[in-house]
């Protein structure tokens, strides 16, 4: 990597180095590259958060409409406090579950784009690494992206 | 209780747990598996696979926003990020393997110095001076700066001790996900005091890798079975809720009498926990 390159892969030019005259435009072309790299991020965390939480609040409004007799007090006690783990909480389940509209799925769907929003942002960033050129963060960030998935899979085995 | 004044009860619950948080610098999260453990005897890993997914939902809302407003280090959250996905992930496996009670205790010894740390305040809000240089940070091009509407100007900072911060960062990850928990009492000193980060920075940034540390560890959680969505939903939208109010509301609690009796609320509520743990 030449020196000319170091430096406009960097959000902001270096404080102790001086920019040269020439090298502002292109300095400037980046500032508008990054700036929309974070709009971007900014976005994607927006959508996943409110799609999420509508899609929850479908849920639980369903689940209230369909069910409300056999929740009783007990019954719900119960359930809460002696991990039946009724619920659904697989990947296969939930999309069954969302088959037979299960009010339980429906939420647990929400939930797990509420999960997955973090790991969309983290994708999206591999691509704007790889577009800027930028060899290091392209690892580092799929590093991260690797990590995220093999944790659904240390989930699944250690359930 | 029928699910609709259950969910009820937990969504204004989490609302009031989410604005103490929220006015207080904490995340909800360490005020949420103190209700939910103590108040509705819920098990305490059902508590925390709830509290994770809250965390998620509050701090993709807050990172969104500092993002926009530039204050956010994008370059220093992705590396950071590396430890913080790796710890939340030991974490979250330790926590299927220890008992209950060990969680407890580990709970009330982490809200008890978070609360002590919110209550010593911020010390020093200028920037940093004689940085030492750091071959890693200057690598991976971690300098920068960012506009601080307060001096109306842009305020260019230098990064150190960046494989410091990344150690720390693996510890705070894994307290994320053994405790379901942001963890931000851990990071932002971190970047603050070690990687000499601007206080303004090292928040936004914390918040912006909480999402993707806690997502780590809210996968394992989910696929064990200990995110009940019945509790987990109106616990995540509760928390988001009283958080959004608190930073709109109060953009920064001041009084210092009205901290204390907070402060001591949340030593109350560690001591009860570290009752439970130890009984």
């Amino acid at each position: 990597m030449t020196s000319k390159d170091a430096s406009a892969a960097r959000p902001h030019p270096d404080p102790t180095t001086p920019v040269a005259g020439d090298a502002d435009a292109a300095v400037e072309e980046e500032d508008r590259r990054v700036r929309r790299v974070e709009l971007i991020i900014s976005l994607v965390l927006r959508v996943g958060v409110v799609t999420s939480l509508l899609v929850v609040v479908a849920g639980l409004v369903d689940g209230m409409v369909s069910q409300p007799a056999q929740r009783t007090s007990s019954a719900l006690e119960q359930h809460l406090i002696g991990r039946t783990a009724s619920f659904p909480h697989t990947f296969g389940a939930v999309f069954a579950g969302l088959g037979h509209g299960d009010p339980a799925a429906i939420v647990a769907a929400g939930l797990l784009l509420l999960v997955i929003t973090p790991v969309l942002r983290v994708a999206v960033s591999i691509f704007t690494f790889v577009y800027q050129h930028d060899a290091l963060f392209t690892i580092v960030t799929t590093f991260v992206l690797a990590v995220l998935i093999g944790s659904f899979f240390l989930g699944k085995a250690g359930g | 209780m029928s699910l609709l004044a259950f969910s009820l009860v937990l969504f204004a619950i989490c609302v009031l747990a989410g604005l103490l948080g929220s006015l207080l610098g904490l995340g909800g999260g360490i005020v949420v598996v103190p209700v939910l453990t103590l108040l509705f005897h819920v098990d305490i890993r059902l508590a925390i696979g709830a509290s994770i997914i809250s965390v998620i939902a509050t701090s993709s809302g807050a990172a969104a926003a500092y993002v926009r407003e530039r204050i956010t280090n994008l370059r220093v959250g992705m590396f950071l990020e590396i430890g913080t996905t790796l710890g939340a992930v030991t974490g979250a496996y330790v926590a299927g393997l220890v008992s209950g009670r060990v969680l407890y205790v580990v709970f009330a010894i982490v809200l008890g110095y978070s609360a002590l740390r919110m209550f010593a305040g911020r010390h020093h809000e200028e920037g940093h001076h004689d940085v030492p240089p750091d071959s890693w940070a200057d690598r991976l091009h971690l300098h920068a700066s960012y506009f601080d509407p307060a001096e109306d100007r842009e305020i260019s900072y230098r990064v150190t001790h960046t494989r410091v911060g990344l150690a720390l960062m693996y510890v705070a990850g894994m307290m994320s996900g053994l405790l379901g928990i942001g963890s931000g009492a851990l990071k932002v000193p971190a970047m603050d005091l070690a990687m000499r980060l601007p206080m303004k920075v090292s928040t936004a940034t914390s918040n912006f890798m909480i999402g993707v540390t806690a997502a780590a560890s809210a996968g394992v959680y989910f696929l064990r079975g200990d995110v009940d969505p019945y509790i987990a939903a109106p616990v995540a939208a509760g928390v988001l809720v009283g958080a959004t109010m608190g930073s709109r509301l109060l953009p920064k609690l001041q009084s210092r009498a009205i901290r204390g009796i907070f402060v001591g609320v949340l030593l109350f509520i560690s001591v009860d926990m570290m009752v439970k743990g130890l009984a």
